[in-house]
């Protein structure tokens, strides 16, 4: 497998709300870089004057819901898609009001980074606080920092630096390591893709080149060997008779044919035989590679196993801490049983104990609590019916991460993050 | 030391080999929705990778309109033979003659809404609990919001207010009795990503998307191929055109561009400069706002 085209793909996040200037963002950004077709711009237009709007609302381009559409505003994730000739870009485009912290917790669990925007009339307010504290709980590797209106505080410096510097310093407080800022006016284009003349003090890059350019090959884990094995390939023809293929996702660390490896839980240790994919050798497997292995010995290996090396394992255990995002209208108590998926695991867990509530607009925990509702972030003890290979999530996003299901209901309940 | 990132392309593949993997251990009975547009030929092409060298582990679908260009038809027949996988063909005309949807008429009648009533027919007798399809989500706005693994209740409706969160790559496929999903492999590509993709792995498309002679009317700004099924309004008129297609649905609705682009090459050169959606050429679309969103939710594709 190898493409030649190598543009890289980047996923981020926006979260806003209509006010600070989110959707005219997206919307210059995909304007710009000519990813809006006319049939979009047409509908848009014909929708602003329904609406009696004597501007084109370009909000109307991310809001695809009926409901949204009535009601003004961004409820649910929306993906939206736009290229340069550097690299493919997949928004996750969230609300960014509190009552919606589970949508912006899912459009950052697959981000590689996170786009805050803060208006330079009103500085840092609570949704900044909430957004940033998402981006690092989430372990969303790049942040950068939008101060966008800046035409409406006469592109002053002064206002820009003071903004900086106190996120700077509320930064500090969060697990945010590679901050970015940049002076924009989404409105009128000032450095989203072009310079802008208006900021001759400002001489960092502009959006666009911080989205092109940002270093994004390290940001999956390239140390720790893992590989979930999803499923089982046996073919049983006369030409692949004893063909025994691991197929699955290779979730850390690089695999190499030759490479000794341990099968979790049995403890059964192999070499690897070959990697391939579609019939076609693989030299180097690493994240996020799909692929199928092949082992010298025959194992009983089955779908939620786990290949690592014998020199570097992940946790092995029954008994988690977890940060989680409660997702269900339904509040979770202690003794709750639920069905926990992790990577291709899946099983029973007991939540034993709601150990305490984040507040997300000042980060203070709140212990004692009996119960967590919609939306809260809160951390908890489980213990799972079997055990599960896992890392910490700041260690590997992938390895370290679970949702919860309710066993009744079968809807996703919880979001969480192996501490 | 060597670079360890996929580009685009290859990141895209493994997503979707991740997903239809996923989907063939989490359900009992999936299937592949197979529209004979080049977006299920792709689907079909990574599941023969995903499972390589085993065969195909599940049927491939289709929904069969009676309207469907020829072209289309012996494409299909061509690639099951050689994936050596097993074709279920659901027949609208079966279900008109059965009496459960009855025909539109006038000049715009089509059998899209019907295909539902049909597909979801063919599920049920085939007791599928989850149906892959190529759609994708930067094809039209109702799209764009939905998830990997898509929830269907009892009567097949989607409730996009109330889906479920999907994170990290951990798909939740549980279900009660009698409900099904609905699973979008390709969820993250775009027309463009498609286009290459198509070029770099050298899948064959059917002669329909390149550039060719057609006898075509022009209907609201859009080409519809010459058909039994379309009828002639009183002031239109047949017209010889060079044309290509940019998705493949069903005859009478699906427009046609003018185009020279006879190879890959020129293809994605077109895409590459092209100024409208390729939903832009589908008069399903064009029923309301909110056609696709309201066609979804009952059920469609």
């Amino acid at each position: 497998m190898s493409i030649q085209e190598t543009n890289q793909l980047l996923r981020f996040t926006t979260a806003g709300s209509v006010d600070d200037g989110k959707s005219t963002l997206i919307g210059r950004l995909l304007y710009d870089s000519k990813s809006i077709f006319e049939d979009q711009i047409e509908a848009v237009k014909t929708s602003s004057e329904k609406k009696g709007f004597d501007y084109v609302d370009l909000s109307l381009l991310t809001d695809g819901l009926k409901s949204e559409r009535e009601q003004g505003i961004t409820i649910d994730v929306a993906y939206r898609y736009f290229a340069t000739p550097k690299r493919k870009f997949i928004i996750a485009d969230t609300p960014g009001h509190i009552q919606y912290t589970r949508n912006m917790v899912t459009g950052a669990s697959t981000a590689n980074l996170a786009i805050i925007l803060i208006d330079a009339r009103k500085g840092l307010l609570e949704q900044t606080f909430r957004h940033s504290f998402i981006a690092s709980l989430l372990k969303i590797p790049h942040v950068i920092v939008c101060v966008n209106k800046m035409d409406l505080v006469d592109y002053d410096e002064e206002v820009y630096q003071k903004i900086v510097k106190s996120y700077k310093d509320f930064a500090s407080k969060m697990e945010i390591k590679d901050v970015h800022f940049v002076p924009i006016s989404a409105l009128n284009g000032d450095n989203v893709v072009d310079r802008s003349n208006n900021m001759k003090w400002y001489e960092g890059p502009t959006l666009l080149y911080l989205l092109e350019n940002v270093h994004i090959a390290s940001d999956f884990n390239h140390i720790d060997c893992r590989f979930p094995v999803q499923m089982v390939i046996r073919p049983h023809t006369h030409e692949h008779q004893d063909f025994r293929g691991y197929a699955g996702r290779i979730e850390g660390g690089i695999f190499k044919p030759g490479d000794d490896v341990k099968v979790l839980p049995t403890g059964f240790t192999s070499k690897i035989k070959s990697i391939e994919l579609d019939g076609e050798a693989i030299e180097e497997a690493f994240s996020p590679m799909s692929v199928t292995m092949t082992l010298e010995d025959e194992l009983d290996i089955s779908r939620g196993d786990m290949l690592v090396r014998p020199n570097n394992v992940p946790n092995v255990g029954q008994d988690l801490d977890v940060m989680v995002c409660w997702m269900s209208t339904n509040s979770l108590r202690g003794r709750t049983k639920l069905i926990l998926k992790h990577t291709t695991q899946e099983c029973q867990v007991m939540v034993r104990e709601i150990l305490y509530k984040v507040n997300v607009n000042t980060l203070h925990r709140e212990e004692g609590v009996e119960q967590i509702g919609m939306n809260d972030i809160a951390r908890i003890s489980i213990r799972s019916a079997k055990p599960l290979f896992f890392d910490a999530y700041r260690r590997n996003r992938q390895t370290g991460s679970i949702i919860l299901i309710d066993p009744n209901t079968n809807e996703t309940v919880a979001a969480g993050m192996v501490i | 030391m060597a670079q360890y990132y996929l580009s685009h392309l290859e990141e895209l593949e493994a997503e979707a080999i991740f997903v239809i993997r996923e989907v063939v251990s989490q359900f009992e009975k999936p299937a592949l929705l197979f529209s004979g547009g080049k977006d299920s030929i792709v689907l079909a092409h990574l599941s023969k990778k995903a499972f390589y060298p085993s065969r195909i582990p599940f049927p491939l679908i289709h929904i069969d309109t009676g309207h469907n260009f020829p072209e289309t038809i012996a494409f299909r027949d061509e690639l099951v033979k050689e994936l050596g996988v097993q074709l279920i063909v659901g027949s609208v005309q079966k279900s008109i003659d059965d009496g459960k949807v009855r025909e539109e008429t006038g000049a715009n009648a089509s059998r899209n809404a019907l295909q539902t009533v049909t597909l979801l027919d063919t599920l049920e007798e085939n007791k599928i609990d989850a149906a892959m399809g190529g759609a994708r989500r930067d094809e039209e706005k109702a799209r764009a919001k939905e998830r990997f693994f898509s929830h269907r209740d009892e009567f097949g409706q989607w409730d996009p207010k109330n889906q479920r969160p999907e994170l990290w790559n951990l798909f939740n496929g549980k279900k009660h009795m009698g409900e099904h999903f609905r699973v979008f492999p390709i969820s993250n590509w775009t027309e463009m990503d498609v286009w290459q993709y198509i070029q770099h792995q050298n899948i064959a498309l059917p002669s329909l998307y390149f550039s060719h002679q057609r006898d075509c009317v022009v209907r609201d700004g859009v080409i519809l191929a010459k058909s039994d099924f379309i009828q002639l309004k009183p002031d239109e008129e047949i017209k010889n055109l060079t044309v290509r297609y940019r998705t493949c649905g069903d005859m009478p609705i699906t427009g046609a561009v003018e185009s020279d682009a006879d190879d890959l090459d020129k293809i994605i050169a077109e895409v590459a400069t092209t100024r409208t959606t390729e939903r832009g050429t589908r008069a399903d679309d064009k029923r309301g706002e909110t056609a696709m969103e309201d066609r979804k939710k009952s059920g469609y594709f």
